[in-house]
């Protein structure tokens, strides 16, 4: 994480992860940079014992990489490995 | 075109809908669901979708099908809720001038479908627990289909 001044984060879980949260989404105020900083300080939350790149990520309902930067207000869609079909 | 939909899904009608008369060829993809999954009977399964994403992204497969294998129109369509044994959950048709491309677009699009959309599903077991199904270890072990 390189950046000191904490950001509002809407978070939103889906399936297994919003069975786990307990919730299907949250607002956090945390120090977080990217896509994956989002997953790693939600990981208490969401429960995934996998690598982040079995899951996907969105944000503000643009599909997006676990790399992509986040931004104050943002809304970060975290989906567990899908299983269409 | 993609479509999510809480209702069942009617193959014959989908088929009349992509008549087409310079049409020489047409190819379509059923997923139903069965009743066994890694030793395990599944009574149900239970389909959940992120609609808005599964819109975009399933427009993005269609467009690279068509892309690669020119065809005059396709549909997917995929279902959400709670599904029986044999209900169609997933279908897809493309109509193309041959066989050919008719043929490779549906199998890239059920492909792709399979991987890139949020969808998710829960087997109900007749031991009466439930479990979600994770499509990428599948996919890894080759059991996938």
């Amino acid at each position: 994480m390189n950046t000191a001044a904490k950001k509002t984060i809407t978070v939103r879980y889906f399936a297994m992860f919003r069975e786990h949260a307990g919730v299907a989404e949250e607002t956090l105020q945390a120090d977080v940079a990217t896509a994956h900083d989002v997953f790693e300080v939600t990981r208490a939350r969401h429960g995934s014992e996998e690598p982040n790149g079995h899951c996907k990520v969105a944000i503000n309902d643009h599909m997006a990489d676990w790399d992509s930067p986040v931004s104050d207000g943002d809304t970060v869609l975290l989906f567990p490995p899908v299983a269409g079909g | 075109m993609m479509e999510v939909t809480q209702k069942a899904i009617d193959p014959a009608a989908l088929q009349r809908s992509l008549a087409n008369p310079a049409a020489g060829g047409y190819c379509a993809f059923e997923g139903w669901v069965r009743n066994e999954n890694e030793g395990h009977v599944v009574e149900r399964l239970e389909y959940e979708a992120y609609e808005p994403l599964c819109l975009t992204e399933g427009e993005k497969v269609l467009a690279e099908a068509k892309e690669m294998f020119p065809y005059l129109e396709a549909r997917c369509v995929h279902r959400v809720g709670l599904l029986e044994i044999g209900d169609c959950a997933v279908w897809i048709g493309v109509v193309s001038a041959h066989r050919d491309e008719a043929f490779k677009a549906c199998r890239y699009i059920i492909d792709k479908i399979k991987v890139r959309l949020p969808v998710w599903k829960k087997e109900h077991y007749a031991n009466g627990d439930s479990g979600w199904v994770n499509c990428e270890r599948c996919v890894q072990h080759g059991i996938a289909d």
